[in-house]
């Protein structure tokens, strides 16, 4: 394990809002162990052909760039300026009124001034106006231009990898300056380079070679799936179908790799089998689109069209009419935005339409993608599915936005929608930590191993005192999200902030809710533990 | 990349100590894996343990899913937390010699 000391709980938390005496434009980073990630390695990156292989660490003096760095770092955003109107609009636009200053996760677990999105942006921005403004030019420091060197490209790094491009400053921003993008145009440009992170990383490597970020050959897959078919068999007495690769599907369905393999999310993926099998839905898994996430976001422009390739093709290959998929988080800023233009149009697919209730996803009509929660939601208010709400009566459920279905999708009714009706017990926490305003987990864009565990823990804190809040007030003590990674960090960051509360996924519940036809008497949740154990229900 | 000697060999691990090389890997490695894990003897459940993950890695590319484990070895996950205190995934993977799981994990 990582050499770190996390402090305990109540330590972390008097975070220190006091600036180093400094001023912003000094670039010094101190590397402290607990708030950066391990770099790629050479191996991953000559997999996908990526720039400057090598052994390297943040902590060492040299990073071991090429001898022409700096060039082609500004020669990479002069091609992106003219790219890219966006980022040029994002660069100019900001009048720093701070708005966005006190939203950001990182900088209310921090403290750190340089976690104000208005500053990580100033980190950019400071090159561009040295290098491509006129005032920057010829007044240099006065109008705030830095000159790119080797310790703003540290600094960036340090930065760029302290954001978890979640959006919720954007919503506060008068201009609508999109951070995450800016974020994404500074990584990009520390990977003409050679800089990045592992845990970004090894994920696309493994996208690339397997189909899927955890690398789960076709075989494994197929067992895993079986396991989950045998577990489900053990709970409900039904054997649900699994439908692999299967040609003149209707529905091609694309999940997150992470519910394969990895608790709490593998209760969610039985949860979406068990649905699909009992609205009888023609669908199919494929091995090779095996992954809808994709950490080519947390990379590239061009590396997200390269990972993101496969959907539409085996779409295409296995003749389905539409894509369904699954409650991953960061994989729907990519599938609803940047799918049809990189790597369509999908004229070969038609507007997805329920086969079971006859309606019309009429706003996938352009990506032919819909949301899992979206084809259940309308499943329940046509009263296609028996739920049981009182299966789940053990839990009191209180519902994580993630950030990308919430802020990039605007997915806020559906899943509430399901909640309510698969449990009795629904609690919302603060309205300033939910829906378009949701705190993120801290954890995503690639931010979520263990070497960066004190950031993580430090952005995590603002949902963890959300957290906090409902479990105090209404006892809450699970919390659900539609993120795979969500379901991964989340589980670590309640351990620190909040232990009596645990997390699942949307889907677990509803399998536990779920009444199947001829199904046997329900003894055992999805986690194969006695259903309800606790008691029966308390009033409220 | 950091190197150690495991069992009288010469190679490299991961800033964590997996073993980068999974084919370098035998039983005397894993007992000095182990021992960079806190486990100081490998005793007849550490290797029932090692010993699943591995053949499931070998014949499956990948290991196997925590609930899998449990299921074939017939311990708790607690139960596997007392013999790799690092738990499943960091712990008893390292200690059979595959590489570290990344990812939405």
């Amino acid at each position: 394990m990582p050499d770190i000391q996390l402090p305990p709980p109540e330590e972390l938390a008097k975070v220190s809002f006091q600036p180093r005496p400094q001023g912003w434009m000094d670039p010094q980073v101190e590397f402290r162990p607990g708030t950066w990630s391990y770099a790629g390695k050479p191996k991953a990156l000559e997999t996908v052909g990526m720039p400057n292989p090598r052994e390297w660490s943040p902590t060492d003096a040299d990073w071991k760039l090429p001898a022409n760095w700096k060039e082609v770092i500004l020669q990479g955003l002069r091609e992106r300026l003219d790219k890219y109107r966006s980022l040029k609009v994002f660069l100019d636009i900001c009048v720093r009124c701070g708005a966005c200053a006190d939203k950001c996760h990182f900088f209310i677990g921090s403290g750190d001034p340089k976690n104000m999105p208005v500053l990580r942006a100033e980190l950019l921005r400071s090159v561009y106006r040295n290098d491509f403004t006129l005032a920057g030019k010829l007044l240099g420091q006065m109008v705030g231009a830095r000159e790119l060197t080797m310790d703003v490209v540290k600094e960036w790094f340090y930065y760029f990898y302290q954001c978890t491009e979640c959006r919720r400053c954007s919503v506060f921003c008068p201009y609508g300056i999109d951070q995450a993008e800016l974020t994404m145009l500074g990584r990009e440009l520390l990977n003409l380079v050679g800089i990045n992170i592992n845990w970004v990383m090894e994920p696309v490597a493994k996208c690339y070679m397997t189909g899927n970020h955890m690398g789960i050959p076709p075989h494994a897959l197929k067992d895993n799936l079986e396991f989950f078919a045998d577990d489900i068999e053990n709970i409900t007495g039904i054997r649900v179908d699994i439908p692999i690769n299967k040609k003149g599907a209707d529905v091609l369905f694309v999940i997150p790799s992470g519910d394969v393999m990895a608790d709490p999310g593998i209760y969610t993926l039985m949860g979406y089998m068990m649905v699909l099998h009992e609205s009888g839905l023609n669908y199919t898994w494929s091995t090779y689109a095996s992954e809808g996430g994709n950490f080519g976001l947390f990379t590239s422009h061009e590396m997200i069209k390269r990972l993101n390739a496969k959907i539409y093709a085996e779409a295409r290959r296995l003749g389905v009419k539409w894509i369904l998929g699954g409650e991953c988080g960061h994989m729907w800023r990519v599938l609803h935005q940047y799918m049809d233009t990189l790597n369509g149009p999908a004229d070969f697919l038609e507007v997805p339409v329920s086969p079971i209730t006859g309606t019309r996803f009429e706003h996938a009509r352009s990506t032919k993608m819909i949301h899992i929660a979206e084809f259940t939601a309308d499943l329940i208010y046509h009263g296609k599915l028996k739920l049981d709400p009182s299966r789940n009566n053990a839990y009191k459920v209180t519902f994580h936005d993630s950030c990308n279905p919430a802020r990039s999708m605007g997915l806020f009714e559906e899943p509430r929608y399901i909640l309510r009706n698969v449990c009795n017990h629904f609690y919302e926490m603060p309205e300033n930590t939910i829906r378009e305003q949701t705190f993120c987990c801290g954890g995503g864009a690639g931010l979520g191993n263990d070497e960066n565990m004190e950031m993580r823990m430090r952005g995590g804190l603002p949902r963890g005192n959300a957290v906090r809040f409902v479990h105090e007030r209404y006892g809450v003590n699970l919390l659900t999200a539609m993120c795979a990674i969500d379901r991964a960090v989340l589980t670590t960051l309640m351990e620190y902030w909040v232990p009596e509360v645990k997390v699942s996924g949307l889907h677990e519940l509803v399998g536990n809710a779920l009444v199947m036809t001829g199904e046997k008497e329900r003894e055992l949740n999805l986690r194969s533990e006695p259903l309800n154990e606790g008691g029966e229900e308390t009033s409220d | 990349m950091p190197k150690v000697v495991l069992a009288g060999i010469e190679m490299e691990t991961d800033e964590d100590g997996f073993i980068t090389d999974p084919s370098l890997w035998n039983e005397a490695v894993a007992a000095d894996l182990a021992k960079t894990e806190h486990v100081e003897v490998m005793t007849e459940a550490h290797w029932k343990v090692v010993n699943m993950i591995r053949n499931y890695y070998l014949e499956f590319g990948v290991a196997p899913m925590i609930r899998k484990l449990c299921k074939e070895t017939g311990f708790k996950l607690k139960e596997i937390y007392d013999l790799f205190p690092s738990g499943p995934a960091k712990g008893a993977c390292k200690v059979a010699g595959l590489p570290k799981p990344t990812g939405c994990v």
